[in-house]
């Protein structure tokens, strides 16, 4: 059985080997950016179908970042709603024939996770500048400094792992299940793969608006006064 | 056979028995506590749900970790190497 931890390359670009999980990723960034391209081109004041139904999903970003991180979702709408797009995206391309998720590798996983961990620092940075940022880190006090390092770490590394073993798992499942039973016994395994997918990459937004607020929102109970 | 890659599967099969009873019984009481809570305050539902998705996430992630730890243990064992 193939490891579901390693991975072969497909191909060589010079010195760095391209691997199907990077081929399926460069995909779907196609089909997401041309796809957004598209259907932003004429943008009207009437919507059509299409326009309302992309409105529809900003909206529900915007919905939820406001819910979650308590601020304006202006400047994190993009970051946020790329981040969800693509891993729901990607979780869900298991349902075209012969493409495994990209997530379900552990180097997409690792690149997304490191995506958030430095917007956690940007954002922080200019929200509150370098200062500001950096006295996040003694919050609620001095004494947590060394955990909360660690917790920056770690958090981001559960957070690539979460998504890895989750997608992972799925696939996984649907394939030793096939090697058992035959064909479309895995049906309902990979009905709840899709749903586990969804969750998934809802997880990772909302994940992610949590540790941006917490690298920004400290700033302001620090300011806050003893009743 | 080989000693390390019998004790390997073994351990790999109790590592992923024990890492999916405590997260069970985790999301049991997480998810009896929320639909208790949205029992009483219907009204809030929308907020509990979501909070409570994160959290049987984070629960779940334990158990994930114990797959991968399984996982490790059977395709990358670096004693068997």
């Amino acid at each position: 059985m193939i490891s579901p931890l390693a991975s072969t390359p497909l191909f060589h670009i010079g010195p760095a080997p391209v691997t199907e999980a990077v081929v399926a990723t460069w995909a779907i960034m196609a089909v997401l950016v041309i796809g957004s391209a598209a259907i932003t081109r004429r943008l009207s004041l009437t919507a059509s179908k299409t326009q309302a139904v992309c409105e529809l999903i900003v909206d529900t970003v915007d919905g939820q970042i406001r819910d979650t991180m308590q601020l304006e979702p202006g400047p994190y709408r993009a970051f946020i709603g790329t981040v969800f797009a693509f891993i729901f995206v990607a979780n869900w391309s298991s349902l075209v024939p012969g493409v495994q998720p990209p997530t379900a590798r552990l180097e997409t996983d690792a690149a997304l996770a490191l995506l958030v961990f430095i917007a956690i620092i940007w954002f922080g940075i200019r929200a509150g500048g370098v200062r500001g940022y950096l006295a996040t880190f003694a919050t609620p006090s001095i004494v947590m400094v060394p955990l909360n390092i660690i917790e920056a770490v770690t958090r981001t590394f559960s957070l690539f792992v979460r998504l890895f073993g989750n997608v992972m798992s799925g696939v996984f499942v649907v394939g030793i299940v096939l090697s058992l039973a035959g064909l479309l016994v895995p049906i309902p395994l990979m009905a709840l793969d899709l749903l586990i997918g969804a969750v998934q990459a809802y997880i990772f937004a909302i994940l992610a608006m949590v540790f941006i607020s917490s690298a920004i929102a400290a700033p302001k109970s620090s300011q806050r006064t003893a009743p | 056979m080989n000693w390390l890659a019998f004790i390997s599967i073994i351990c790999a099969a109790v590592t992923v028995s024990a890492g999916a009873i405590g997260p069970a019984l985790a999301e049991g009481r997480a998810v009896a506590a929320a639909m208790d809570a949205i029992a009483r305050q219907p009204e809030s539902a929308s907020t509990i749900s979501r909070t409570l998705f994160v959290g049987l996430a984070m629960i779940e992630t334990m158990a994930i970790y114990c797959l991968v730890i399984a996982l490790l243990l059977l395709f990358a064992n670096p004693l068997l190497k």
